[in-house]
């Protein structure tokens, strides 16, 4: 799919309904750990240039508290649960009092972190499958703090496949009030998104 | 001026100018430069192999480099005086055995030595592995590389 860039409207809203119902279970999951509301917005669906993968995030520079997760089973691909270190931090001292102070990340901070991600993405993905019937499996979590290209770069580094545009499910996770709080991204590999258009009854893209 | 250089790219210059990439992780900038004709190149890599036939073809260190030192000759650079200086290559995530998509920083630097060894191109300075992203920039007229990073300061190479 290199060089292409034109994503099919019938495709597009299928990915983005398919998004959704993730989404929803993810929030819902997210809401009853946190005992506070949690939205997660109508999600984007977008071919996005890799050189433009920190822009959403405020550049490639930026610091950013990154959960990642990789996909495997019938549909392969990457997820990333991103959020700024100030989110991040209210994150963790939402579910453990007294943590998310000073300056870093404490180790309990980390995990929690991660186990966050860890119930956004198990959420997500198995309400995919219910709707696919494909298995999609998370990977365990892992947790890294820095510069946002660093980190997300690797969506464009799966040598199965090659291409300067990533397909991305992108949904912005508000937490309270209306500011955007967080983003999930779900890149499905090009054969992975062949795979899931298949079973939602269209062609594949382009 | 400071000329940027994107993710998969490559720019050359020279004189006071200066070229800088933003946000290295598992991705290794690779700079080439002759000190005495003050011209220097740099190319943020992000894979060790190109398929076949690839049109991205900064993206690889096997397609990236003798590329990037045709054009520094190009531009005026002697070959015989090119020098090497790499920063990046980190892994980014840690605790990640098993995953080899993480493991991508540390293939990509070994691919670069690699090319750069065939090439007969001396590596004079690297800061490269760990788990944390550099941004990197050089100094056409010294060759001087300074690399920042977010959790461990900033210094020269």
């Amino acid at each position: 799919m290199a060089g292409t860039y034109q994503l099919e409207t019938q495709a597009a809203d299928i990915l983005r309904e398919l998004g959704n119902i993730g989404a929803g279970h993810a929030a819902t999951a997210l809401s009853e750990l946190l005992h506070t509301p949690i939205a997660m917005r109508v999600p984007q669906v977008e071919l996005i240039p890799q050189d433009e993968i920190s822009s959403v995030l405020g550049g490639p520079e930026s610091l950013v508290a990154c959960v990642f997760l990789q996909v495997m089973g019938d549909v392969e691909g990457t997820m990333f649960f991103v959020q700024s270190m100030a989110s991040a931090k209210q994150l963790i001292s939402s579910i453990w009092d007294g943590e998310g102070q000073g300056d870093g990340i404490s180790e309990i901070g980390w995990s929690a972190l991660g186990e966050v991600g860890n119930i956004l993405a198990a959420n997500y993905l198995s309400a995919l499958m219910d709707f696919t019937h494909l298995r999609m499996l998370p990977s365990v979590p892992l947790v890294a703090v820095d510069m946002a290209q660093a980190i997300l770069s690797i969506a464009f580094q799966d040598e199965r496949t090659e291409g300067r545009y990533a397909l991305v499910i992108h949904t912005a996770v508000h937490h309270r009030d209306e500011q955007e709080d967080a983003h999930f991204f779900l890149f499905p590999t090009p054969s992975a998104q062949d795979v899931l258009l298949r079973a939602l009854g269209i062609g594949g893209i382009v | 001026m400071i000329h940027h250089v994107g993710m998969a790219d490559a720019k050359v210059a020279r004189g006071s100018d200066a070229l800088r990439t933003l946000g290295l992780g598992s991705c290794v900038g690779v700079t080439l430069f002759d000190a005495a004709a003050q011209v220097a190149g740099l190319a943020h890599v992000m894979l060790p192999s190109a398929p076949s036939g690839t049109e991205d073809v900064f993206k690889y260190a096997d397609t990236a480099i003798p590329l990037l030192l045709s054009m520094v000759v190009q531009e005026g650079a002697d070959r015989t005086r090119l020098r090497a200086k790499l920063a990046g290559g980190a892994q980014m995530f840690a605790f990640s055995k098993g995953m080899d998509l993480v493991r991508i920083g540390p293939r990509n630097v070994e691919a670069i030595y690699a090319q750069l060894d065939t090439l007969r191109i001396p590596v004079i300075a690297a800061d490269v592995g760990g788990n944390f992203g550099r941004t990197i920039q050089i100094q056409c007229d010294t060759g001087q590389l300074w690399v920042r990073t977010v959790q461990h300061g900033e210094h020269y190479i």
